[in-house]
């Protein structure tokens, strides 16, 4: 029964198509409906029809009166695109067309923010990217404007406001100097979405360590570790630390644990030892004792 | 159809015939594997006594390779078994003594020094491991003196620990396709050089995890033709540190046997990152790195484990610069036993001849595993 319906259609559909865009002398349809609006066709003519109304993802079929108008109540058709109407009665058949529009209210917005993590100071470091949606999940393609706001954890807020061009609208913002969660909004219509985006701190700067005796070894310790903003570089970066003494060499590749990083290596006279993290080098100890 | 039949009748005879033979002449090694005889020869000589002795090593007959020691006296069976398969689960605990080989260091009519070469395999590939065994005649019997190599007894303490580790919620399944997730580590590549070797093209390189966040890492390469098309794809396996916490750089090195570098256009690069669950802990210092020149040029040292927990397996990666600081080649080195805290265990890698007179400094990283997790 179902293959056979279909076909059917098909049929109708196919035979149709090259007059899809007329409207039929019989048959008035509107140009346009909302998504999810109520609306009626009209039919002229006396006797007994079958109406087909076929488009993206729907399809309506109803045994109409000739002559009489037909109506359709809210949410039955909410699929934005363009529909095809066939009216069937008695031998002859006609057809019209109409558009389902999406609704000029935003109902949902899809919000990409991108990174969800970067480094502080970074120029449009930050992008942000909205899709507007209806009620039905239709691309909204109207114009809208989309404000969007970047808060870091100081309060300090930078604003764009972009109007959606094909139902989308993006952004680039800049991550600040201080470290800490963003709160990053999007805003249409009265609907909005937020997205966290975390600002960490960006490389060591003037990474320095300190050496003091211990028994047979040195022991190294570093100052505070920050980066050129101040922020504190976060526990778990690797410090690496190098010794060189008699064509010889020791590394200690170690982690910051509460801000700073300590070792205690071999103690050597006249040993020479480095630190640095990942391409940033630090200070220079000769060890004399 | 006749000559068909005649070969598949010759073919049937011939193996009942062999089959026979090995059933009822079979080679010592076959016996001793059915368990019906034994591979060993009479200690007649020094070098048939590290034989044996080897043999049994080599079938995990611990108990009659321990008997047949001189100087068993100085240590038990268990420690015996331990020095060769490891006190605490190592790559030597998984290994399989592939085979052996015996050389003739000293001999006199009591006494002999040989050197034994135990070539072992494992699931990161061979290694091997050298012994000099001491053997002493006692009456027409000769006896091998196992080298012992005693594990050190950590006395009993508490070694405090600021735990540091990362954990990671992933986003849902069922979350919106723009809902956010957790952004993959920004990794860098901060150093690559291609190089023709007899064996292919070699692809040697640095990356650098620039993130805040600890990264499983891999590196991939494609070889491009001058025309564009890709030659050939591989990646770094396991020549890189695969885990790397924030700033810390790892070498690789991504081999293309059978390639010339003439054929190549151009390489694309592409280092892959994903955030990973990851401890800082534990660490561990490379003690007294040394570039010994050629002829045996090598990189030895030292790995100290600093922290109070046990590391099963270490991988040490050595990379090597010239004067210049352009890297010239990148090495690497399991180590076969498990690094107690604060017990040194030396490693040795070697450096090709033809770039040792090149090499003018190196940079090494270890990564271990533990049992139980992984950094």
């Amino acid at each position: 029964m179902r293959p056979g319906l279909t076909f059917l259609l098909g049929s109708l559909a196919l035979a149709a198509t090259p007059l899809a865009m007329a409207q039929g002398a019989n048959l008035t349809v509107p140009k346009s409906v909302e998504a999810g609006n109520a609306f009626s066709i009209q039919s002229a003519g006396s006797g007994k029809g079958t109406l087909y109304i076929i488009g993206p993802g729907d399809l309506l079929k109803r045994d109409v009166q000739l002559g009489e108008t037909t109506s359709f109540p809210s949410g039955a058709l909410y699929n934005a695109g363009h529909y095809l109407v066939i009216l069937a009665g008695g031998s002859s058949t006609e057809n019209a067309s109409f558009d389902v529009v999406p609704a000029s209210q935003p109902a949902n917005l899809s919000f990409l923010a991108k990174p969800s993590r970067l480094q502080v100071g970074l120029h449009n470091g930050i992008t942000g990217s909205v899709y507007v949606f209806d009620a039905y999940q239709n691309l909204v393609s109207a114009p809208t404007p989309v404000s969007f706001e970047l808060t870091n954890p100081a309060g300090e807020v930078q604003k764009r406001t972009v109007t959606t061009h094909d139902g989308s609208a993006w952004t680039e913002m800049d991550s600040t100097a201080k470290e800490g969660a963003d709160r990053f909004v999007a805003r249409a219509g009265g609907v909005s979405g937020a997205r966290v985006i975390g600002q960490v701190p960006g490389d060591p700067c003037g990474l320095k360590m300190n050496a003091q005796q211990q028994g047979q070894q040195i022991l190294l310790e570093t100052a505070p570790v920050r980066d050129c903003s101040g922020n504190a570089v976060p526990d778990g970066t690797i410090i690496t630390f190098t010794e060189t003494y008699d064509g010889a060499e020791s590394t200690v590749d170690a982690p910051l644990k509460r801000g700073i990083a300590k070792v205690a290596m071999p103690a050597h006279r006249g040993a020479r030892i480095s630190i640095a993290s990942g391409v940033v080098m630090g200070n220079e100890i000769r060890w004399e004792k | 159809m006749s000559k068909g039949l005649l070969l598949a009748v010759s073919l049937g005879a011939a193996t009942v015939a062999l089959v026979a033979m090995g059933t009822m002449w079979p080679i010592p090694a076959a016996a001793a594997y059915a368990g019906g005889g034994s591979l060993l020869r009479s200690s007649s000589t020094p070098e048939a006594a590290v034989q044996n002795l080897g043999d049994e090593i080599r079938m995990n007959a611990w108990q009659k390779a321990y008997d047949s020691l001189a100087n068993k006296a100085q240590f038990t069976e268990p420690q015996f078994v331990h020095d060769l398969t490891g006190t605490y689960p190592s790559l030597r605990t998984y290994a399989t003594l592939e085979n052996f080989d015996v050389q003739p260091l000293h001999a006199s009519t009591d006494e002999a020094e040989m050197r034994m070469n135990l070539h072992w395999s494992s699931v990161v590939g061979a290694f091997t491991s050298t012994r000099d065994v001491h053997v002493v005649r006692n009456g027409d019997r000769w006896e091998a003196e196992w080298p012992i190599e005693k594990e050190p007894v950590l006395p009993p303490q508490v070694i405090p620990v600021n735990y540091l580790r990362w954990d990671v919620i992933y986003r849902g399944a069922g979350d919106d396709w723009g809902a956010q997730d957790v952004e993959a580590p920004h990794v860098r590549i901060v150093d690559m050089h291609p190089v023709q070797r007899a064996e292919g093209v070699v692809i040697l390189g640095e990356l650098l995890n620039e993130d805040v966040v600890p990264a499983y890492v891999s590196v991939t390469a494609t070889l491009q033709s001058k025309s564009g098309a890709t030659i050939e794809t591989e990646g770094s396996f396991d020549r890189i540190s695969h885990i790397l916490l924030p700033k810390q750089v790892t070498p690789f090195f991504i081999n293309f046997p059978d390639r010339t570098l003439s054929e190549v256009g151009s390489v694309r690069m592409t280092p892959l990152s994903q955030l990973v669950p990851a401890s800082a802990d534990p660490v561990i210092e490379i003690q007294d790195e040394r570039l010994n020149p050629a002829p045996d040029a090598s990189l030895t040292g030292q790995l100290s484990n600093q922290s109070g927990q046990v590391v099963n397996v270490a991988h040490v990666l050595a990379t090597f610069y010239d004067k210049n600081g352009q890297v010239v080649w990148v090495a690497d080195q399991y180590i076969d036993r498990a690094l107690l805290p604060q017990t040194p265990v030396p490693f040795s890698i070697h450096i090709p001849e033809d770039l040792a007179r090149k090499v003018s400094t190196e940079r090494t990283v270890t990564s271990s595993y533990s049992s139980g997790g992984t950094q």
